[in-house]
């Protein structure tokens, strides 16, 4: 099957923001910033980007696969990098940029188990090896309203799992975060049960879509999204993509999921974006996109499976208000 | 110890400063990018983080004044609660802007799908009458008895107030906040129950033993 150009249609070329337009809106709110407060602060967006450039992580080389970049303006590295969901290291979104320096990312053994003909242990360099590195700009979208447009590095998690000869039994991938209490300060609150779990079907996890992922931004991950392994799956929402992976299980039975478990009717095993199935507790029609709807601009339509129409044989069939 | 009336006009001043720094503060961060990467949801949250502090520091009050005969602490009150109410305005605000962009048919569909904005909703409107007569002329016009009785309201909006702040924090079952502030709620009312089951006992006293 032919993969089509990723960029989807439903966004027209004429939707986005031109950079020059959030650049005058944002020297606009400055300008009244000088009147306001007396020229006090201004921060300069250039300086922001070079920000980023000094963090001194490993760089990783790779190839942007055109198949799976989308239009959307990336986000800054700084916004991808300082508001994050990683409850193991506190519930703030500040928290994990702050405290994920604990989190030892080397050694990394990722643990192949379950029904496959080749269990194994794998180290980060021996994963990394399996395929060639490519750099794909995926959307990603939070169950709470906002997203972001990140630049990650990876392969298709498809490439491992061929690699592991899952057997008959194989219905269900299951992934396992690590989870130490001397690294991860968020483990003591009973926020969710530990360690974090989440899973695909078999035929989600194979599509070429789901990233087995190892970087962002040119660069390893940083510990706060989930160094020094993750998945990145951009038509579901965000807490499915797993962070710091210590464990792949593949099983007959369905993943016990951890925001399932904690509340089952709020946060389904497919969480695919779905503008149309409101969480209990708020729409999910439209989302804030970090960096660009702000004061001035309303929030953005959600779209279906987050635009990657791709995904939507996976489900043909399936009522998706039952399995949200 | 009673301040002098000077004294106490200089603490309602500095109070008063105090109590602007809030959103001055969030102003300040706003122009100069340091609300982080969702700057609205910050101003959303800081707002209505502030409403339950002056909520919470209102009803102190009366409490302080009894537990440790401060008389001329009732004088602050006003302004306090009427604190309450401007930062519980500005998160209105900042929901009928950020999340609605000022559509209001838009907002009141949300308001009714939404339980925990629904409860959130009323309690605003339920804090409209209160400031609405928190002047002199306003409280003459009512008349003592039933200003009284109207601004007991505070009592259900406070509870309102926390379990808004819960249901909303329960969508990421992160409940210790909501907790804490539903502690600090329940036990600034349960004094007052204590004090009027008290003042009832006494009352039933005397009538026995008019002595």
């Amino acid at each position: 099957m032919l993969i089509k150009r990723q960029s989807d249609q439903l966004i027209l070329p004429s939707e986005i923001t031109p950079r020059e337009l959030v650049e005058s809106r944002r020297q606009f709110i400055r300008q009244i910033a000088i009147g306001a407060v007396g020229g006090a602060g201004l921060i300069d967006m250039a300086s922001r980007e070079a920000f980023a450039q000094g963090t001194g992580r490993r760089k990783l080389t790779a190839t942007t696969n055109s198949n799976f970049v989308v239009m959307d303006n990336k986000t800054s590295y700084k916004d991808a990098t300082t508001y994050n969901n990683y409850y193991e290291f506190g519930t703030s979104k500040s928290d994990p940029a702050q405290t994920a320096g604990s989190l030892k990312t080397s050694p990394w053994l990722v643990s192949i188990e379950g029904e496959v003909n080749k269990p194994q242990k794998l180290d980060l360099d021996s994963l990394m090896k399996i395929a060639p590195l490519e750099e794909r700009i995926y959307r990603q979208r939070c169950v709470e309203g906002w997203s972001m447009v990140i630049p990650w590095i990876g392969f298709s998690l498809s490439n491992l799992i061929k690699k592991v000869e899952p057997n008959g039994n194989a219905k269900y991938v299951e992934f396992t975060t690590l989870a130490d209490k001397a690294q991860m300060p968020g483990l003591s609150e009973d926020v969710l049960n530990w360690p974090y779990v989440e899973g695909l079907r078999m035929d989600e996890a194979m599509h070429p879509l789901a990233l087995l992922t190892f970087g962002m931004y040119g660069e390893v991950l940083p510990n706060q999204n989930g160094a020094p392994l993750r998945i990145a799956l951009p038509w579901k929402y965000g807490f499915k993509s797993a962070k710091s992976i210590v464990k792949i299980r593949f099983t007959s039975t369905q993943p016990k999921t951890a925001w399932n478990m904690a509340a089952p009717r709020e946060y389904g095993f497919y969480s695919n974006v779905n503008p149309d199935v409101d969480h209990p507790r708020w729409s999910q029609a439209m989302e804030r996109r970090i960096g660009e709807d702000g004061f001035f601009a309303r929030k953005r339509k959600t779209l279906m499976f987050n635009g990657y129409s791709d995904v939507a044989s996976l489900y043909s069939g399936m009522d998706l208000r039952k399995y949200f | 110890m009673t301040p002098t009336p000077k004294q106490q006009g200089l603490i309602k001043a500095s109070l008063f400063i105090l109590a602007l720094l809030p959103v001055v503060r969030l102003f300040v961060a706003a122009f100069t990018d340091q609300l982080g990467a969702n700057p609205l949801e910050f101003i959303t949250r800081n707002t209505g983080d502030w409403t339950l502090y002056f909520l919470c520091i209102t009803l102190a009050v009366t409490p302080l004044r009894r537990l440790f005969n401060l008389a001329w602490l009732l004088k602050l009150r006003r302004m306090l609660g009427l604190f309450g109410f401007f930062y519980a305005a500005l998160h209105f605000l900042t929901f009928l802007w950020f999340d609605h962009f000022f559509d209001v048919a838009e907002m009141l569909k949300d308001v009714i799908k939404r339980p925990f904005i629904l409860v959130g909703f009323v309690a605003f409107l339920l804090l409209l009458p209160l400031a609405l007569t928190s002047t002199n002329k306003m409280i003459k016009r009512v008349g003592a008895k039933r200003w009284q009785l109207l601004h007991r309201l505070i009592y259900v909006i406070a509870s309102l107030g926390v379990l808004h702040y819960f249901w909303m924090k329960a969508g990421k079952h992160d409940f210790a906040q909501p907790t804490l502030f539903g502690a600090i709620v329940a036990v600034l009312l349960l004094m007052r129950v204590f004090w009027a089951i008290q003042k009832r006992v006494r009352e039933q006293r005397l009538v026995t033993n008019p002595s």
